[in-house]
């Protein structure tokens, strides 16, 4: 057998999915591996086959702790079986691995049921997540800098935030879910229990609400931070590059806010903005 | 012996790898350490937190780079966006050689994250030893291979696991991360003589070492990283350093991960064995 066709081969049932009961499926033929005094072919190969499924369940479970608190652990033991099957690691790192979740769970809305509204939201709040922690920075603009700033010139929002327009407010619920997974192997079963049991009643309390975000970083570690209307559409403005003009006249048009008032809301925006260190140059093409 | 062209003619001695539940403890206590091996791949992204470590680190710390999805014995030619990436790593840490594992884990763009076992045929020797040498030339730095546990052998193979290992080094001109673990991994599950192993493998392309713990099952020893080293690995130790002389050591520990000061002790229990005269090519 050439080396290309027994790679194939092997990656194929490697990646089999697993059965119920954890075990490679049992027709697997696995002919070209040998057997040995205490182990069948099959069995080496099941060795393989259960490592993967538990490393990118493992990898899931750690990246979307929070969707699993929505959809209840068995329900998301299904769902990331369902799509890792369909949509597996295609880079070398587990990082992107749930890159696609969102895409796949809008084609299959079966795996989350009547929470799919909820779901949806979370799966994105959490992929925002990763790409926030770890997503390119370029030189911001400190407060000094925007003195510059006029309405022809353009700006860049930095590369890493990631704007999010959610139905519901997920932000708080992921904050609450993180905070339980921190305090596990610190704190008691019974504190651990009674914050998990917390969790559950926050979900099952989550009312619909419109809510505009910013997935960023400050000092290395991610935050979520929740914007006006105005301020999310003039931020999406910069994004797509617009000058700052453009920007304001586009996001801002319909907007209810007095004119009188909108100065000073803009002075405020881009000062915050700037603190954070979420505005840069553009770069150049 | 120990400094070679294989890891870039240095004498690094004795390390262990960097772990995210040592940092606090790094950046608090600065514990002297001869070097820290960090794994490529997580600090191949473009920004954030990792890559700020990671800079703290290089400030005090010496690093060597091991990567474990670069996937030399892959039947297709390697990933150039990976490369790309991994060569601005060097670039950052300037290690003095690299390494990454002798096996195979993507085909047709997917990946399975695990170091799967090679059938040990010519072909494959060849088609590795294309990629070790395309890697090497692209990264402009020296590379050196490292040995799997494996929980599966090939109707397939030509030759035993050392035979490969010496037909690739060669046609590679590579040189060898020894992870005698691994040997005895691998020789508990495929029934071969751990010391036949380092009798025949070429200790001059020995650039690195690596020791760990591992889990038995009742059929089978898996590699798990998560135990301290056992006496038989030892004693492969003090075989393998006989022959290659004091070489620079490495323990991985990377699950059920202890203090630093525990890993860090167990890495240096090593020390013994450098200390003692070596008998090259005993």
């Amino acid at each position: 057998m050439k080396l290309m066709e027994l790679q194939r081969r092997m990656a194929a049932d490697v990646m089999r999915p697993l059965t119920g009961s954890d075990n490679i499926a049992p027709k697997t033929s696995a002919a070209y591996v040998k057997p040995n005094d205490r182990l069948t072919s099959l069995e080496r190969l099941e060795i393989y086959n259960r490592q993967y499924w538990y490393r990118v369940i493992d990898s899931m479970y750690e990246d979307f702790a929070g969707l699993c608190a929505v959809l209840g652990q068995r329900s998301f033991d299904r769902l990331v079986r369902a799509y890792v099957a369909e949509c597996p690691s295609q880079t070398f790192t587990l990082r992107n691995l749930g890159s696609q979740l969102e895409d796949w769970l809008r084609r299959n809305p079966g795996y989350a049921g009547q929470k799919l509204a909820v779901a949806l939201d979370m799966a994105r709040l959490e992929w925002a997540h990763i790409e926030a922690y770890d997503g390119e920075s370029w030189q911001a603009l400190g407060p000094e800098d925007l003195i510059e700033l006029g309405p022809g010139l353009r700006i860049a929002l930095q590369p890493y935030i990631r704007l999010l327009e959610l139905q519901y407010p997920v932000d708080d619920l992921r904050i609450s879910v993180n905070a339980v997974s921190e305090d596990h192997g610190a704190a008691s079963n019974a504190v651990l229990k009674s914050k998990e049991r917390g969790v559950v009643r926050q979900f099952t309390r989550l009312k619909p609400e419109r809510i505009f975000l910013a997935v960023h970083r400050l000092d290395f570690s991610v935050y979520y931070r929740r914007l006006s209307v105005e301020e999310f559409r003039l931020l999406e403005a910069l994004r797509k590059g617009l000058s700052i003009g453009a920007a304001v006249e586009a996001s801002l048009e319909d907007s209810p806010i007095p004119l009188d008032e909108l100065r000073g809301k803009l002075e405020t925006w881009f000062r915050s903005w700037a603190e954070l260190g979420w505005l840069c140059r553009p770069k150049k093409k | 012996m120990p400094a070679n062209r294989f890891n870039g003619f240095t004498e690094y001695g004795i390390g262990i790898g960097l772990r995210i539940p040592h940092y606090q403890h790094i950046f608090e206590r600065k514990p002297v350490v001869g070097w820290f091996e960090i794994i490529s791949e997580n600090f191949m992204v473009d920004g954030g937190r990792p890559l700020a470590t990671l800079d703290r680190i290089l400030e005090r710390y010496r690093v060597v780079q091991h990567g474990v999805s670069l996937y030399f014995g892959s039947a297709e030619r390697l990933n150039r966006d990976h490369l790309k990436r991994l060569k601005a790593l060097v670039k950052r840490t300037r290690t003095p050689w690299l390494t990454d594992h002798l096996c195979w884990g993507s085909v047709d763009g997917r990946y399975t994250h695990d170091l799967l076992p090679m059938p040990y045929t010519f072909e494959a020797a060849k088609l590795t030893a294309r990629n070790i040498r395309e890697a090497r030339d692209y990264l402009e730095t020296p590379v050196a291979v490292e040995n799997v546990s494996s929980y599966a052998e090939f109707h397939a193979s030509e030759m035993t696991e050392w035979e490969f290992l010496n037909e690739v080094v060669e046609r590679a001109d590579c040189g060898i991360l020894l992870d005698v673990n691994n040997i005895y991994v691998s020789s508990r599950n495929h029934n071969f003589d751990p010391f036949e192993y380092l009798n025949s493998m070429p200790a001059e392309r020995v650039a690195q070492i690596h020791i760990a713990g591992h889990s038995k099952f009742t059929k089978y020893i898996l590699d798990t990283h998560d135990h301290p080293v056992i006496d038989p690995v030892w004693k492969l130790y003090e075989h393998a350093i006989r022959r290659a002389g004091p070489t620079a050591t490495l323990l991985e520990w990377d699950d059920r991960i202890p203090s630093f000061d525990e890993v860090h002790a167990e890495a240096l229990k090593a020390e013994k064995y450098i200390a003692a005269p070596a008998l090259v090519n005993s």
